[in-house]
């Protein structure tokens, strides 16, 4: 078990690089000067365009860029904005409210999500699965943003249950409605994928052995069918965290909660590539381990699964 | 309703208005009651700011949200008049040219104190523009102090500042110092009114990276507070003796995500201003709004401009420009495609300027078909018969761009195409780059209320904001004259006849002048004044008094 994390562990390290070697290429491959576009419609003075660049490192050629900007990071230092705020300030302000963020998504969807599917799953072939088919088939056809601007019309406008925007990103109440939209579409997904586990598991042989053992069928379903099922549930909730973060920017800008997807957004608007190589780089990080947790879990939950 | 919870820090009358609208939320109720009630001279104001992309000094704000802040904590020597762009005098007491506009002497009213207790003398406004000017202190607007004496010695175009003064200012006394100008300018004055001219305390000097983040001015405003990306905080300032007190307790500029988003919180009255209204509302804000919709023009141009510098129009016949301006219908182009939020152009300047000329464009900028026909023809025709509108697709141009190429193809048989650039960036780098293929989307918002900065500082041979390659050897003499003319009356003179120099010659196509669409919450007491750069005029907004 140990072996296997540290070999995780060391795999991490060419993906990390790989990533951020791509992501810092694109940045600064894209045609035009983020400097000069400070100036906009207006005439930029050359002069002092040259001395901001100079400032920023951005007049040295790429692959020096990239090595300081690597070097700099494993010293925990992201570099500056180009409002010589420091990236990694933004980053702590923004990262928390788009974790909470997502903590609200991800409860929503486990309970809404497992629920339903096992309601449906259960009940395989019957009126209750085809209503949850229905609805979990027009969640995933709806975009993102017209379900959000929807549900801010009807629970907000309409009537007025809920505040339209996000006054204050640490109020749980608040995150209530952005969390909602952005649980949808996965909600969605786990139902569909839970339902059919489930339906399948029920005609697994170690079922049909545990209903002859006479076990009472809540421990069935509770220990024995709710476990094996929600291996492939796991993984998708495992990959759904990077998934979370990215839908983030949609529905963050909705709702006006300036977490990390904004930030990601106005950084790739003002192509400020110390922000947006930040951002990604604790991107990269999270999902790396976040998938290392999920290989782990099967353990947990799969005796059959062992690591050397 | 969950909102007032958090709404701590927005006025209290927010709180009550939420409440309000916590039953139904139909709240499209009219402005007949703008003026009911009374105003509370401490109220707070909540406005929409973006967060400043720059810390917040003077000569450091390159875009509006920056510049909003820093117009409320900072007050220059000079102010316009709304509506008629008139100079008026704010921290001086006056600013005298002499017999050849090259020196100017500002006299200072004096004991006006900055908000940390200091006063407010000649050496802090020269102190600031040395400061500002030096090319090593990277302000993005350093480039406004060109015109004086000794600019190249802190701001060379290459290399170290060779000194840290510019030898034209001179301090005469603590309220009174000159500037000594490379050659006349007659409406150096006008420029004075623009952020970067602002004093700077002791303070600053010492730290200038924190004085950014915590700014002290000599504003109507004193800042409170700056938690980025969400809020930044300005409160009136007691000690304030300039003529444009606060009319209200202070601002609350708060960070909106989208322009929706901004939108949703003023109808729910947790904002009392939003910078624009949202794409998707502007055929409904009218009614959701009603008198409290803002639908006001400002100074600023959208343009058409020929690159000069390609086959195509480099020995073009001036006519055919002209035909194809005839080929645009401005009128039903703004009213549809743009839903109001523009006015067909009929002048080089924009209107709100002094020197703009009503009609000075005459009838090129009128839609006739047959005429703009007859003119390309008699012009020998567009090279090619094929022209393309280069413009950036991460902004909403993309609509009236194909709209325009529309109505020339209609008219005229010229063939017409957007070539859309995936971002500003790219955008303006083929512009700087001299890469544009035909023709490209410019825009100009006033940086000061005269004429000439929408000619000479965009079709002048040299002029740094010219990116077109047009160069017309009469129309320079013409502005160098007009600069040197005894009164800003000559000059604004000679400039109308510099365009319609312009007219025959056509630098660049004007389209429209833009319009600020914007609303006022119900916790606005009376209608907003809107400033000639589209901005309200903070200081004289008033809050309703609780009820």
């Amino acid at each position: 078990m140990g072996r296997y994390v540290a070999r995780r562990l060391l795999q991490m390290i060419p993906v990390f690089i790989g990533t951020t070697l791509i992501i810092f290429l694109m940045v600064h491959i894209l045609p035009g000067d983020p400097i000069r576009a400070m100036w906009g419609d207006k005439a930029a003075d050359p002069a002092q365009v040259a001395s901001l660049r100079h400032e920023f490192g951005l007049d040295q050629p790429l692959w020096k860029q990239y090595i300081d900007y690597m070097g700099n990071l494993f010293q925990g230092d992201f570099g500056k904005t180009f409002g010589g705020r420091e990236v990694i300030d933004e980053m702590s302000e923004s990262f928390p409210v788009t974790l909470r963020l997502t903590a609200v998504a991800m409860l929503i969807e486990i309970i809404v999500g497992i629920g339903l599917g096992a309601w449906a799953g259960l009940r395989a072939g019957k009126a209750a699965d085809t209503g949850v088919l229905i609805f979990t088939l027009i969640v995933i056809s709806i975009p993102v943003f017209v379900l959000g601007f929807l549900a801010r019309f009807v629970l907000a406008d309409q009537l007025g249950w809920v505040a339209p925007n996000v006054q204050d990103s640490t109020d749980y109440a608040q995150l209530f409605l952005p969390g909602f939209v952005l649980a949808m579409l996965s909600m969605a997904y786990v139902a569909r994928l839970t339902r059919t586990t489930f339906a399948e598991n029920l005609r697994a042989d170690y079922m049909r052995t545990a209903m002859a053992k006479g076990l009472p069928r809540r421990r069935i379903i509770g220990v024995h069918l709710l476990r094996n099922s929600l291996i492939p549930v796991v993984t998708f909730l495992g990959t759904d965290v990077g998934g979370f973060i990215g839908g983030a920017v949609v529905t963050e800008g909705i709702f006006n909660v300036q977490g990390v997807g904004n930030l990601l957004f106005k950084a790739l608007q003002q192509r400020e590539g110390s922000t947006i190589v930040g951002v990604v780089t604790v991107f990269v990080l999270v999902i790396l381990v976040i998938n290392l947790l999920v290989d782990l879990l099967y353990a947990v939950l799969d005796p059959r699964i062992r690591y050397a | 309703m969950r909102g007032a919870k958090s709404a701590k820090w927005v006025a209290g009358a927010a709180i009550i208005a939420l409440a309000a609208t916590a039953c139904g939320g139909n709240d499209s109720d009219s402005g007949k009651d703008m003026n009911s009630g009374k105003a509370d001279p401490n109220g707070i104001l909540t406005a929409q700011l973006g967060e400043p992309q720059n810390p917040l000094q003077p000569a450091n704000a390159k875009e509006s949200q920056g510049s909003r802040v820093l117009r409320t904590i900072f007050s220059g020597l000079v102010d316009y008049e709304p509506g008629t762009g008139k100079l008026t005098y704010v921290n001086a007491e006056s600013v005298t040219p002499n017999a050849d506009s090259s020196v100017w002497t500002v006299k200072l009213k004096p004991g006006w104190k900055f908000h940390d207790g200091t006063t407010v003398t000649s050496k802090s406004f020269v102190d600031s523009w040395n400061w500002s000017a030096n090319v090593k202190n990277n302000q993005t607007n350093s480039s406004w102090f060109q015109d004086i004496k000794g600019y190249e010695d802190v701001h060379p175009a290459k290399g170290a500042p060779k000194a840290d003064k510019m030898s034209g200012l001179k301090i005469v006394d603590d309220n009174t110092f000159t500037i000594s100008l490379t050659g006349p300018v007659s409406y150096f004055a006008y420029k004075l009114g623009y952020d970067v001219w602002a004093p700077l305390p002791e303070s600053f000097f010492k730290d200038p990276a924190a004085a950014g983040q915590k700014p002290i001015g000599n504003g109507p405003y004193k800042f409170v507070s700056w938690d980025h990306k969400k809020l930044i905080k300005v409160r009136k300032f007691d000690g304030y003796q300039g003529p444009n007190k606060a009319k209200n307790g202070g601002i609350d500029f708060k960070n909106y995500t989208t322009a929706d988003a901004a939108y949703s919180d003023l109808r729910s009255n947790n904002l009392d201003w939003i910078e624009q209204i949202p794409t998707t509302s502007l055929t409904s804000y009218k009614q959701d709004l009603g008198d409290r919709a803002i639908d006001a023009e400002y100074s600023a141009v959208q343009s058409i401009v020929p690159a000069f510098y390609t086959k195509q129009f480099k020995n073009i016949d001036p006519k055919v420009i002209q035909g194809l301006s005839m080929a645009i219908d401005r009128d039903t182009i703004t009213k549809t495609v743009l839903h109001g939020t523009r006015t067909p152009a009929d002048s080089f300047v924009a209107r709100g300027v002094i020197g703009y000329k009503p009609g000075a464009l005459g009838d090129i900028v009128k839609y006739d078909p047959a005429k703009a026909k007859k003119l390309i023809k008699d012009g020998g025709g567009v090279p090619g018969n094929k022209i393309s509108i280069q413009f950036n697709a991460d902004q909403s141009h993309k609509p009236w761009v194909d709209a325009v190429c529309n109505s020339i193809r209609k008219a005229t048989g010229v063939e017409c195409t957007g070539d859309s650039k995936p971002d500003f960036q790219a955008d303006l780098n083929a512009r700087d780059n001299k890469q544009v293929k035909s023709m490209y989307r410019g825009g100009w918002v006033l940086d000061y209320p005269v004429n000439s900065n929408f000619m000479r500082d965009l079709y002048g041979t040299t002029a740094a904001g010219n990116t077109s390659g047009y160069s017309n050897k009469e129309f320079d003499a013409l502005a160098a004259k007009a600069d040197k003319a005894k009164t800003l009356d000559e000059t604004v003179k000679m400039y109308q006849d510099a365009e319609q120099l312009l007219k025959n010659d056509m630098p660049a196509i004007p389209l429209w002048f833009y319009k600020v669409n914007s609303g006022q919450s119900t916790n606005v007491f009376g209608k907003i004044v809107y400033g000639q750069d589209g901005d309200p005029i903070f200081t004289d907004v008033q809050v309703k008094a609780k009820k």
